[in-house]
């Protein structure tokens, strides 16, 4: 479900599955544990395994961005199935939470 | 051709998926694209949770009646049904980013994201005995939407 690579102060983390209210506890705590790494200052989401996005995936987004940006740091996201980027669009979290470019070329 | 289905189950959060998949094994009837597919499979996700989360109040054994038909007119009208503790104020737990505060990390979006991905949203509701979410959507399809796009073309 999740596999993550640490760079320096960067933290990537890979998701995969479908992150509902049902899969959202197990996904938090793992974020969270994560996180607990005081010298991590930049999260970024890699979701290109990620098939089924809601508004609970949501809230786990907003809550570790609300964390990070209590250290002063900052997340990201990249690698989005069409599905989760409308949803992330539509809730403005485009706005909060940086998107990088795909790894894989052709689209944003 | 009219077509309808209904199923019920326990409002446990796994069921939150099966949901999905139902839905969709159900409207594939319909030839959808991946993003109508897509848009009622969240749509459904979010009643669902609503039903679980908020209706029953994480209580496990409550039921969950999920329905949906479609007729001729290509438009699936999907009802999400609980018999839980009902909504106070529909007009305010409809508003974007409103939720009920239970400190769980709620974003608030669920009704937002129902009348986003589908054409209309009626919720009904008494305290003490439920809540019913009625979704409605055409499903325009491949066919359909090359249609519309001709039909935009010759104005």
């Amino acid at each position: 479900m999740l596999q993550y690579k640490p760079v320096g102060q960067s933290l990537t983390v890979t998701i995969a599955g479908e992150l509902d209210h049902c899969a959202a506890p197990q996904i938090r705590q793992m974020l969270d544990d994560l996180l607990t790494d005081p010298t991590v200052t930049h999260l970024t989401l890699d979701l290109e395994n990620l098939t089924f996005m809601d508004s609970s995936g949501i809230g786990v987004l907003l809550g570790r961005l609300r964390a990070l940006q209590m250290r002063g740091g900052t997340m990201s996201v990249k690698n989005m199935q069409p599905p989760v980027e409308k949803l992330f669009r539509l809730s403005g979290m485009h706005r909060v939470i940086g998107v990088e470019k795909t790894d894989k070329g052709g689209r944003l | 051709m009219h077509n309808r289905m209904e199923i019920t189950f326990l409002s446990r959060a796994q069921n939150e998926a099966f949901a999905r998949v139902a839905i969709a094994a159900f409207a594939v009837q319909l030839n959808p694209t991946l993003p109508e597919m897509a848009d009622l499979k969240t749509a459904v996700s979010e009643a669902v949770t609503n039903a679980i989360v908020h209706g029953y109040r994480d209580e496990p054994e409550g039921m969950v009646r999920l329905s949906a038909e479609y007729d001729d007119s290509r438009t699936l009208i999907v009802t999400v049904q609980d018999a839980g503790c009902g909504i106070r104020d529909i007009e305010t737990a409809m508003q974007p980013f409103y939720s009920t505060g239970d400190g769980m990390e709620r974003s608030g979006m669920g009704f937002c994201v129902m009348q986003t991905f589908m054409d209309a949203v009626e919720v009904n509701s008494t305290l003490g005995e439920g809540t019913t979410v009625i979704m409605r959507k055409r499903i325009l399809g491949e066919v359909g939407l090359h249609r519309e796009r001709v039909l935009d073309e010759i104005g």
